[in-house]
């Protein structure tokens, strides 16, 4: 847009691209819903979800439907307006990022400058609801659920934040497009695997899933922050948490796998290669989780500071380097 | 001046946190009231005896056959062992000759249940540092074990297989086949295991250095089972006195070397391969005969009697006051678990929530068997 004046075109554009987004968000769950399951089953050696069509493919159909209708319960004593209130705050910062993620080359809700920034900055918004959610839900679990989430939220932004300026010191853009422009011919994950490797770290703990999933760490603290919620309340968390998977997944993709770039990608085609790629780092995602164990709170702290956050500097130090001497 | 928040947390800043009686990680209906310093557990209190079912009290009001059912309700893991203690005492005091073939099925039964139950410790053990696959693994062999028990005892998890003087049933063709399919399949999963959990990083740093138990403050407590074993001390009550026929049996006492949650782990994992040698022992050695003694009525001479095995937790006793009568006056039974439970409080104090649950978990209590 090279005026500020909206016009109508902008307006519905507006609505559509947020319908969209509202939409994938929802489809999103219902597909990983789906998959954690089944690959979970895999792993287990079990069926999975078989009774509702085929291969149970409407299990989470009919799981959505059924958690919807339950009723929500809200504990005593505790901030009933915040306690509500919590969920959808968790939703919000999940759905923006949507909106500046390229899917394809001509098929990005609006490619501002400052891109990647609106991520990190929108998506650092989620740590405030999990916190309100602990706080009002007047739990002691749901509060140990909440520190945790804090501390582990803030110390684990920081190495993803440098690991991602690693990538933007090479192509001195913050513009998603145009990060994945400038990997044409190679992918950034071989560039800079130090990074990549980081940031996958680091967003695994960002996503509090397994091992990292210290926040609702189930044989400690029952569900940790979300122990008190019930029906859509907690089916929103729920739905954050693989839309909050979806998007680190998508920003590991543009900034190190290459985002749309594929063979035969052309002006919109280049969506299934996104897809893919991203999808293929979820499953990844899931595969981790049902295989290991639960790291401890000091364990995970030490990893963040001691480590990523040392060697993500050093990374950051030495590209800026080798940037200034070519 | 203290302010209000500190008034209300008291001088020492610590709050109380309520964990159980139902919560993911006391294994049924233990409550556990912790005082915490943030997430350090300073102060520990387990509540007992939401479980309690009287046990004792019905051994004193019924004929003693009638008590079989209830000895697989205490420990609803390893049923069979304590059917094992509690038949063991009547035929100890009636003087009844038990034939050769009952016993070894006997040794045979409860081997296996002893595997069944080692499987659920571990598993579920995993399961509390958060890793959900293995114990589905764990489940998986444990299955093949309740299908065999299953075919020949008619229960899959409360067995009353045992009687004094023998044994119910007797075991078939099909049952041997099984049992050395079952021995064959679990010797080939134990690497698994082994890949999956004990060589995994993570494992590792949770569970090692956490939760010793040193060799002096095992006995203080008077631990047993795989938990006295994991500080080093070999004692297992099959060996030191042996019942039944154990005595016959080449087997050995794996051991810990510190006494950590990681070798307690250990010991399960060696336990359940020394088990598989017994049990193809007692296969290779099983003679044809009669299951069940001639004597049909047991009749309990006035006294006392005391017999002692090892079950799965630890060494379980039965100690019986008789007074000429069909029904006992008294029984008391002695369970592993309790005595295992008991230096929880000494060994938490002071530590991280995740490893008092790391903890809980490897001494791998039941808790309906401290409750009876």
């Amino acid at each position: 847009m090279d005026t500020m004046q909206m016009t109508l075109y902008d307006v519905l554009r507006m609505v559509i691209a947020f319908l969209l987004v509202i939409t994938i968000v929802f489809i999103n769950a219902l597909v990983m819903g789906y998959l954690e399951r089944k690959v979970a089953a895999k792993i287990q050696r079990r069926w999975g979800p078989m009774e509702v069509g085929l291969q149970g493919w409407l299990q989470m159909v009919l799981d959505g439907v059924k958690i919807i209708a339950k009723q929500l319960i809200v504990p005593r004593d505790a901030d009933r307006v915040v306690f509500r209130v919590a969920p959808l705050l968790s939703f919000t910062p999940v759905v923006l990022p949507f909106l500046v993620l390229p899917f394809a080359k001509n098929l990005v809700g609006r490619d501002i400058n400052l891109g990647l920034i609106f991520i990190i900055a929108v998506s650092s918004i989620n740590v405030l609801s999990i916190f309100v959610a602990g706080w009002a839900s007047n739990n002691k679990y749901s509060l140990f659920g909440a520190v945790r989430s804090v501390s582990q939220n803030i110390a684990y932004e920081i190495p993803i934040l440098l690991s991602l300026l690693s990538v933007v010191l090479i192509t001195h853009t913050y513009s998603m497009q145009g990060i994945v422009a400038a990997q044409g011919t190679v992918w950034f994950c071989l560039v800079q695997p130090v990074a990549c490797l980081i940031y996958l770290v680091s967003a695994t703990a960002e996503t509090n899933r397994a091992p990292f999933d210290l926040p609702e760490a189930e044989s400690e603290l029952t569900a940790g922050y979300h122990t008190e919620y019930s029906g859509f309340g907690f089916s929103l968390f729920m739905i954050a948490e693989y839309a909050n998977m979806f998007i680190v997944c998508a920003v590991a993709t543009v900034l190190f796998f290459g985002g749309w770039h594929g063979p035969f990608s052309g002006e919109y085609l280049g969506v299934l290669w996104f897809l893919l790629k991203v999808f293929l780092l979820m499953l990844t995602m899931i595969w981790v989780r049902w295989t290991y164990p639960r790291v401890r709170f000091d364990q995970l702290m030490n990893l963040a500071w001691k480590y990523l956050i040392p060697f993500s500097l050093v990374n950051l130090l030495l590209t800026a380097l080798i940037v200034k001497c070519i | 001046m203290a302010t209000k928040l500190e008034r209300m947390a008291g001088s020492k800043h610590r709050f109380l946190l309520n964990m159980g009686p139902q919560h993911p990680s006391t294994h049924g209906v233990l409550r556990v009231v912790l005082e915490m310093d943030g997430e350090y557990a300073m102060e520990l209190d387990p509540v007992l005896g939401y479980g309690h079912r009287m046990h004792e009290k019905m051994a004193e009001v019924r004929p003693t056959s009638g008590f079989y059912p209830n000895t697989a309700r205490m420990d609803y893991l390893g049923a069979i062992l304590f059917s094992h203690g509690y038949v063991g005492l009547l035929e100890r005091m009636a003087g009844v000759e038990v034939p050769e073939r009952a016993e070894y099925i006997r040794v045979i039964t409860a081997e296996l249940n002893r595997i069944s139950s080692h499987l659920v410790g571990i598993g579920a053990y995993v399961l509390d540092l958060g890793a959900f696959t293995p114990i589905l693994y764990a489940f998986d062999d444990r299955e093949k074990i309740l299908d065999i028990l299953e075919a020949i005892t008619g229960s899959r998890l409360t067995y009353c297989y045992f009687r004094a003087g023998g044994v119910s049933r007797d075991i078939d063709d099909t049952f041997i086949r099984r049992t050395r399919e079952f021995i064959d399949r679990m010797r080939n999963r134990m690497p698994m295991y082994h890949d999956l959990v004990t060589d995994n990083i993570i494992f590792l740093k949770r569970t090692k250095e956490i939760g010793l138990i040193d060799r002096d403050m095992a006995i203080r407590y008077g631990l047993t089972g795989p938990v006295l074993r994991g500080s080093g001390i070999a004692y297992d009550v099959r060996k030191s006195e042996p019942y039944s026929i154990y005595d016959r049996f080449d087997f050995e006492i794996p051991t810990g070397e510190n006494g950590d949650s990681f070798d307690r782990y250990l010991v399960r994992m060696e336990e359940i391969v020394q088990s598989l040698r017994i049990i193809e022992q007692a296969l290779d050695a099983l003679p044809d005969g009669p299951v069940m003694a001639k004597t049909k009525k047991i009749k309990l001479p006035a006294g006392e009697c005391n017999y002692t095995v090892e079950a799965a937790r630890g060494s379980l006793s039965y100690y019986l006051v008789g007074d000429g009568s069909d029904t006992p006056y008294r029984l008391k039974i002695r369970v592993p678990s309790y005595a295992n439970l008991s230096p929880l409080p000494e060994l938490c104090r002071g530590i991280l929530l995740s490893d008092l649950v790391t903890a809980m978990g490897s001494l791998d209590l039941v808790i309906p068997e401290i409750d009876r």
